[in-house]
């Protein structure tokens, strides 16, 4: 095995600066100037993948890829779920897969994002929303698309919406989105 | 459970962005205040103090795990036992709680309660998405996650159920940026007027730039001592104000991650589960949630958070209040957002659900002796976010709340004058007073009560 060289490579990246501003003399009276030196920032990346899993939750999406829109229900009660949920809150019960799809649904809220995360900025503007459907007990959330961003109006609550799927599923909640039924 | 005094608390400026200091140098700052102020010395300290809990919201803005025990060893305060929290936004209050917990129950006399953030690492936008990662990633995040959109979901209904106006949101910011302007630690200290709130950029419709808190970076600490504690202290030569600051109630509540998962309850649900005492005991207020009921309101829906009317009538119920507005003095509460101070009025039990704007508007909320160029219709009754709330302070999510809570003991100690350098924003008398430290959507809230001993 070859001997290690005796000086690190200048070249393996990172910051290469020059000229810091730093004391010619370090005896404690000129190290004191350190005290008024600017912090010095650095930028550091940090990206990683994640393998993500969406277990029990997994044949929403799957059946968002069939342009299916799929809800848990607990057998007993019959409370059901427009987002997902393996067990029923009250109950503690295994919930069961119901299809509603074509059930009437209209928005709850909403509100039009002219700002978003990093991810999502080159969307804006979007419109994001919570959709509540006939005979179920909670919400999904959603985007609507089909509206003026600039139009927005407390009118658009109690709006009839229909789903919409992408034609080439992404396996994302927004593989669904929702669009204003015409009459 | 014995009881638990809040003698003391140190708060860093907040800033927007603070590259001159480490995060543990921040909260030096707070902590060497703490100490300060009750005449004692590091050292002395030091070898006093029984432990610590420590409270930072997101490793992501730091990117920095184990960040408390970093602040701990830089405090001088290893190898005490200490723990870190973390609760969104409500971080800062469950630190405190958590302090008065190792108090009450005799593990420990003296406990310092020290929390911070530095969000200034990254851009806005990835702050933002950062926080966003607080709501469930496989469900939420991906359709947009971002906070004030989520907000701004959740007061479109409030608007639609109660008929909530922009303006008496505006109002709160109004309100909230002009005391701030008297409060030296608060990050933005304006003056708005209504117009101006409703003219900034608008961010999610219908909340505006100025309906909503800044990132921070800040630091804060409280020091909670027993009974035993404070005899130490004093025995060391530490000068701890009379009378003693009381942390006489605490209560916390939780929801589902998922707004879209929150309950629709019927009325007879909510008045046996979430009405507060007062409430229950108003043949009128039923009668006025009764007509609610039949106009379709159901509880507490994505309009209001029975997360934080939990943690209202647990703590009142300790505390022995009835009639928050008329008992409390002041609250420093989780203003995030313009709407969710409206909403948070009506959780604490200020006002009925759905009087929230009205009662935003009206000017009980607001103090007395200062003018805010708005036409108010009532007298100031219980002064809210007096300090400026996170609206004008700041929100550096771990210190938040216990940032409230030094806001708190100093108004109790009617030391405002001397920490503030201005007695403006002192409450008069101020005998009891709230804390509010809300998380994500409304799924943590913590309500605490300090009282002033007799």
């Amino acid at each position: 095995m070859s001997k290690l060289p005796s000086k690190r490579a200048e070249t393996l990246g990172g910051y290469i600066v020059h000229g810091i501003p730093f004391p010619v003399d370090t005896d404690t009276e000129s190290l004191a100037f350190l005290k008024r030196l600017a912090p010095l920032q650095i930028e550091q990346d940090y990206k990683i993948t994640y393998l993500h899993s969406y277990g029990q939750d997994s044949p929403w999406f799957a059946a968002l890829s069939n342009k299916k829109l799929l809800a848990n229900r607990e057998p007993e009660s019959s409370y059901t779920y427009a987002t997902p949920r393996g067990h029923d809150i009250y109950s503690g019960a295994e919930t069961e897969w119901i299809d509603i799809t074509d059930r009437q649904a209209q928005v709850h809220a909403f509100t039009v994002c002219h700002f978003g995360s990093e991810e999502f900025l080159p969307e804006t503007p979007f419109v994001l929303a919570l959709v509540e459907f006939e005979d179920v007990d909670t919400l999904l959330l959603t985007r609507l698309m089909g509206l003026n961003p600039d139009d927005a109006s407390l009118d658009w609550i109690g709006m009839t919406v229909i789903p919409k799927f992408l034609r080439n599923s992404q396996l994302k909640p927004t593989d669904v989105y929702f669009v204003p039924k015409m009459n | 459970m014995r009881p638990v005094y809040a003698i003391s608390g140190g708060v860093s400026k907040f800033a927007k962005a603070r590259p001159d200091k480490n995060f543990q140098a921040i909260v030096m700052e707070a902590y060497d205040y703490a100490i300060n102020d009750i005449g004692l010395d590091f050292p002395t300290f030091t070898s006093l103090v029984d432990g610590s809990v420590a409270s930072y919201f997101s490793d992501h803005f730091s990117r920095q795990l184990m960040a408390a025990i970093m602040a701990q060893d830089y405090l001088g305060l290893i190898p005490k036992p200490s723990h870190r929290v973390e609760g969104g936004g409500a971080t800062g209050g469950i630190c405190f709680q958590e302090a008065w917990k190792s108090v009450a129950s005799g593990h420990m006399d003296i406990c310092v309660a020290y929390g911070f953030e530095t969000m200034s690492h990254v851009e806005t936008w990835k702050g933002n998405e950062f926080i966003a990662l607080a709501s469930d990633v496989s469900f939420d995040y991906p359709v947009g996650g971002f906070y004030s959109g989520y907000y701004a979901m959740m007061v479109t209904r409030h608007m639609k159920e109660f008929g909530t106006t922009v303006e008496q949101m505006a109002s709160v910011s109004v309100k909230n940026h002009i005391n701030a302007y008297h409060n030296p630690y608060a990050q933005k200290r304006n003056r708005y007027t209504i117009q101006d709130v409703r003219n900034s950029v608008m961010v999610a419709w219908p909340l505006t730039r100025l309906d909503i808190c800044v990132m921070s970076d800040g630091a804060a600490a409280t020091i909670l001592v027993s009974e035993d504690g404070l005899r130490r202290l004093e025995g060391a030569g530490a000068t701890i104000p009379r009378p003693l600051v009381e942390v006489t109630g605490i209560g916390r509540g939780t929801d589902a991650m998922r707004m879209s998962d929150r309950p629709h309850f019927d009325y007879d649900f909510f008045i046996q589960n979430y009405a507060t005492e007062q409430e229950r005991n108003s043949g009128e207020t039923r009668a006025y949630y009764r007509r609610l009921w039949d106009h379709g309101t159901r509880y507490p829906g994505v309009h209001s958070f029975r997360a934080g009317r939990t943690a209202g009538n647990m703590a009142y119920q300790m505390a022995g209040i009835f009639d928050p507005l008329d008992e409390l003095d002041f609250i420093e509460l989780h203003d995030a957002y313009t709407s969710s101070e409206i909403q948070t009025y009506e959780d604490l039990g200020l006002c009925r659900y759905g009087e929230g704007g009205s009662f935003a508007e009206s000017g009980k909320a607001y103090m007395p002796d200062i003018d805010y160029g708005l036409e108010l219709t009532a007298e100031p009754q219980c002064p809210v976010n007096p300090s400026g709330g996170l609206i004008a302070c700041g929100h550096p999510v771990g210190a938040t709340g216990l940032m409230q809570a030094v806001f708190a003991i100093w108004q109790l100690q009617g030391t405002i004058e001397q920490h503030f350098g201005d007695n403006t924003l002192q409450v008069n008398n101020a005998r009891r007073g709230a804390i509010h430290s809300h998380a994500g959507t409304g799924t943590y809230v913590t309500v605490s009560i300090l009282e002033k001993q007799d």
